[in-house]
């Protein structure tokens, strides 16, 4: 419902007889105004449907990766398969881990930043709310054409690194490339966006009293991983117009014989794709500091130490890109440099662990699935983190790389890492997006199959790695495969049945979604929590908070239920208010007036004009030109309109005098 | 919509109280639609959220056009028997066009500054000078190009041509799209379209023309003037 | 470490914006812009110059035009941009990037060997 209240005190409005005039871009677009449906949906630009919406699209792609993963290890699960020919492995591998990395792992966190940024501080939506919108769009648009060419003459089959020159037109003549450099042009524009809207947002729009140092640590970290792709994205849009100037232009920057490097390619890469990888982890790092404290009973141990380490990583995350590369010939001075570099930044990630760790120290543990999952990523994390420390040795890497063993170290963080946590944030947030609770024996499940499964696929990986199974092969024989109990064979079979366990379990989150569809209403403060975002109902109303509250502590949520009573420096508390006292204290105190933005086309109609460019730069000129006027038209039209709807379009008084309407006019 | 004419500000929004709750409470950061002269909307820094949002952007920006130079750097003697910069810059002429440039950056600041006096013409007048100015500079870009084809150097005659006119492109891509902000804030003036601060505005579109010549500033220096 | 990082009031509690008037005792004024506009042109003139003088060697060619290159951005930058009499967080977020830029990019280079010529 469109809580879209007029202030009455305008004077504009005094004495209006309610003729209402269309307030419009180009004085014959209205603007939306439908406040259910699916249109309520598709023009929305409230942060929280567009949260929803991302995580949704978010939750397809990693079935759409996690299938693609299925067809890679049914393929190595038996020596000379013959699930896949060799071009269609490339591409599925390449498929793989674009589509996980780009249109899984970054849109979640962006789901959860999106959705629980503005609630954790306090707001009513982001700062700029229609370029909120335009991420979101640019992504699912981006995704879609990303993913199209599998029907439109094959997937890209580079690998998700992409190194030149295998991917010029010589070897690799269909349009997949094209079409992936293209899509995560699409989604970088997304991020970008997001990026700057995001840091804006905590920077700008805290509650009153809220410091930086007391705002709850996920958003700490959602505005660390802000600032990283802000910097890292315009690197890889450098490589991604080389390579596309090269394919389309013929460009010469990857032409060996015209006398270019490849470790071009190579760098502007990975000087994004480090710091991607904490992109990656840290919103994850974010959530389950937010979940251990809750399920301890306990606050996050060494709160100012979490947040300047995750800084820490983000900063020192910039100067190690060159670890992906210490067998491409850089020579022993820059090998030697990096590695010492990538030892460092060790360092940082170990503060974060202990500070989890003795967060739980002492603590009245609570084992729901969320905190399930958030101690499942201590502990797997912590085994991807020991096999990165060992890539750090460059001696040791130049054994390790280009093999299973690589893919074991960033399914462990990756997985382990990034993913448990975005699943324990679906688990502890879910009540309060959606008004339900998950159920938790499902939930158990979803978890321990998860985790079962995970460990037989990725554990044997660290094997057949060291015994020499490369990457990016799409077959094994059995003649390299070894005698005795590190043969690759039994691995390869292990690893395969474990990620079938593994995609049951991840099915088992949708089967727990479904029969949850029918729970009660959520309690109104289901885990006892300690955040702002609590302060809300389940789910929130269309304006987050009746009226924005004011922040005296980390903790705001906890500090209002619990007193200390404690004396001598002891800690006592004492419980003084539920949480559903809390809400309803502040709702009684609603604020009168409620300025909330308006809904939009122009984001849509900008997302789809790029789409059609860039089918437009594969395809045919004129389509090119035709989705460059669908944007021009968009940005004029955003342009021109005004952010919250005019007074007018509002419908007119009643005609007793009384408040004004709070819906916008339909017409 | 409101027309030409300056309003009144609007009376200054109440302060967020610690404990009570305001009547009227406009939540940080957004723009309510209301014109306002110099007091734009409560945020917790006190600063503009989209001065903060351009002055991010250019620095994301520094990188894009770092990445765009490095490969430039590291390609601009790889030409083999073909044409290289020393057969090919005027300098007498990319100094022109440069001066020029550089002269837009100060009709721009003019016109933020007759903004912030609520100089209207004074505003739409140096904003269309500015526009000329960047024109210009294109026509001479074009133009500079058109000469550089004709004595053989295309696009993938070699990895200098291609990182050549791949980074002077992408900034004249830059520059073209400042000149369509500019002409277009020009006429949103002047249809009173301008949603919020009229002088933050044009300030805003201001800071990325200023940085488009920043970046030629970097551009005419390393890609000119410093020796191959 | 609970020090607060605002940069407005103490309490952290909403400020007014400074929006076009923001610390106008820092207003430049129209002819203090026409002369820093004649510098830069100057100092345009100088690069060009010293790059027509035949006998200064590279080494000292080289860094005498980077150094004014440099001097031409920061004075673009701190006064047409008027970052010098803006806010830290302005500073903050364009200086890391710049700054972020000429040293990733120069590692990188340094790694082709490009500064051994």
């Amino acid at each position: 419902m469109a809580i879209i209240e007029r202030p009455t005190d305008t004077p504009a409005l005094a004495g209006t007889s309610g003729v209402v005039t269309a307030s419009s871009s180009y004085g014959y677009f209205r603007r939306p105004v439908e406040s259910t449906g699916w249109k309520s949906w598709a023009f929305t630009v409230d942060h929280k449907k567009i949260g929803i919406m991302y995580g949704a699209v978010a939750m397809l792609f990693f079935f759409v990766g996690g299938f693609e993963a299925l067809l890679i290890r049914a393929q190595l699960a038996q020596p000379d398969g013959s699930v896949l020919s060799a071009d269609k492995y490339n591409q599925m591998f390449t498929m793989h881990a674009t589509t996980m990395v780009f249109l899984f792992v970054m849109p979640m966190a962006a789901a959860f930043a999106n959705y629980m940024m503005p609630l954790q501080i306090g707001a009513r939506d982001v700062a700029f709310p229609r370029l909120n919108a335009l991420s979101l769009w640019t992504f699912v648009l981006g995704g879609v054409f990303l993913n199209s060419s599998w029907i439109l003459g094959g997937a890209a089959d580079g690998g998700w690194f992409m190194y030149a020159p295998n991917s010029s037109v010589p070897f690799s003549p269909t349009n997949g490339v094209d079409f992936w450099t293209l899509g995560l042009l699409m989604t970088g524009v997304a991020s970008q966006v997001g990026a700057v809207n995001l840091i804006v947002t905590a920077l700008n729009m805290r509650a009153p009293g809220m410091t930086l140092m007391r705002m709850p640590i996920f958003t700490w970290m959602a505005l660390v991983v802000q600032f990283l792709l802000l910097f890292a994205i315009p690197i890889i849009t450098v490589a991604l117009f080389l390579l596309l100037f090269q394919r389309n232009f013929d460009a010469t920057f990857f032409n060996v014989a015209e006398g270019a490097d490849p470790l071009l390619w190579q760098h502007l890469f990975w000087l994004f794709g480090h710091p991607e990888v904490y992109i990656l982890v840290l919103p994850s790092f974010g959530i389950i500091s937010e979940v251990l404290p809750t399920f301890s009973r306990k606050p996050l141990f060494g709160y100012p130490f979490v947040v300047f380490s995750g800084a820490a990583i983000g900063l020192v995350g910039f100067g190690v890109w060159a670890h992906h590369m210490f067998a491409a010939g850089l020579g022993p001075i820059s090998v030697a440099v990096f590695s010492v570099a990538t030892m460092a930044i060790a360092v940082p990630t170990g503060v974060k662990i202990i500070n989890w760790t003795l967060t739980m120290w002492g603590g009245k543990l609570w084992f729901s699935t969320a905190m399930l999952f958030a101690i499942g990523l201590i502990v797997q994390f912590t085994v991807g983190g020991l096999s990165g420390v060992t890539h750090a040795v460059a001696p040791s890497d130049t054994q390790q790389t280009d093999t299973y063993y690589i893919v074991a170290h960033f399914h462990y963080v990756i997985f382990g890492g990034a993913v448990l946590g975005l699943f324990a944030g679906m688990y502890y947030w879910w009540p309060k997006v959606f008004g339900k609770m998950l159920n938790e024996t499902w939930g158990r499940w979803n978890f321990w199959l998860m985790i079962i499964g995970m460990n037989l696929t990725f554990g044997p990986m660290h094997i057949i790695g060291l015994q020499g199974q490369p990457r990016r092969m799409y077959v094994w024989t059995e003649n390299r495969a070894g005698e005795g109990f590190f043969n690759l064979g039994f691995w390869n079979l292990v690893s395969t049945v474990g990620s079938l366990i593994l995609g049951i379990g991840a099915v088992l989150f949708l089967v727990n979604v479904w029969v949850s569809r029918k729970n009660p209403p959520a309690p109104a403060d289901p885990w006892d929590a300690r955040s702002l975002e609590w302060i809300t109902e389940n789910p929130p109303k269309e304006h987050n908070f009746d009226r924005t509250p004011t922040v005296h502590a980390l903790d705001e949520f906890f500090h209002r239920k619990y007193e200390d009573v404690g004396e001598n420096g002891q800690h006592d508390y004492k419980q003084v208010m539920t949480g559903e006292q809390v809400v309803a204290e502040e709702a009684a105190n609603a604020d009168a007036h409620i300025h909330l933005p308006s809904p939009s086309y122009w984001p849509l109609i900008l997302a789809f004009g790029m789409m059609v460019i860039c089918y437009g730069v594969i395809y045919s000129t004129l389509l090119l030109a035709a989705g460059a006027a669908i944007a021009v038209l968009a940005l004029f039209g955003w342009a021109l309109e005004p952010p919250t709807a005019d007074d007018s379009e509002f419908e007119p008084p009643s005609s007793d005098g009384g408040q004004p309407s709070k819906e916008l006019e339909h017409v | 919509m409101s027309d030409t004419t300056i309003e009144p500000p609007a009376a200054p929004e109440p302060e967020a109280a610690e404990t009570a709750a305001p009547d009227e409470v406009i939540p940080a950061g957004y723009d309510d639609g209301q014109d306002h002269i110099g007091l734009v909307h409560h945020t917790t820094t006190g600063l503009s959220n989209t001065k903060l949002a351009m002055w991010l952007f250019l620095g994301s920006e520094c990188l894009l056009f770092g990445g765009l130079i490095s490969t430039y750097m590291l390609y601009r003697n790889r030409q083999g028997d073909a044409l290289g910069p020393d057969q090919l810059w005027d300098i007498p002429f990319t100094s022109a066009t440069s001066f020029v440039l550089l002269m837009s950056s100060l009709t721009m600041v003019l016109a933020v500054s007759a903004a912030k006096r609520t100089d209207e013409r004074g505003t739409r007048l140096w904003l269309t000078v500015t526009a000329l100015l960047g024109g210009l500079f294109l026509a001479g870009q074009v133009y500079e190009f058109t000469v550089f084809y004709r004595e053989g150097l295309g696009y993938t005659t070699s990895l200098f041509s291609s990182s050549f006119f791949t980074l002077t492109g992408f900034h004249g891509v830059h520059v073209a799209v400042g000149i369509i902000m500019l002409l277009s804030l020009v006429g949103m003036l002047a249809k009173g379209r301008i949603v919020g601060d009229k002088a933050e505005t044009v300030e805003m579109v201001g800071l990325y023309w200023h940085f488009v010549d920043v970046v030629w500033i970097v551009i005419f220096t390393l890609v000119y003037l410093v020796p191959a | 470490m609970s020090s607060d990082t605002e940069l407005s009031s103490t309490t952290g509690d909403t400020a007014e914006t400074h929006g076009a008037d923001d610390l106008h005792h820092h207003e430049i004024s129209d002819k203090t812009y026409v002369l820093i506009a004649l510098l830069l042109a100057v100092l345009t003139a100088m690069e060009v110059a010293v790059t027509e003088i035949s006998s200064v060697p590279d080494g000292l060619l080289i860094p005498a035009l980077l150094i004014m290159m440099v001097i031409k951005f920061f004075i673009v930058v701190s006064y047409f941009m008027h970052l010098k009499h803006d806010s830290a967080l302005f500073k903050f977020g364009f200086y890391v990037g710049l700054g972020g830029a000429i040293v990733l990019y120069s590692v990188m280079l340094t790694t082709f060997h490009f500064f051994l010529n």
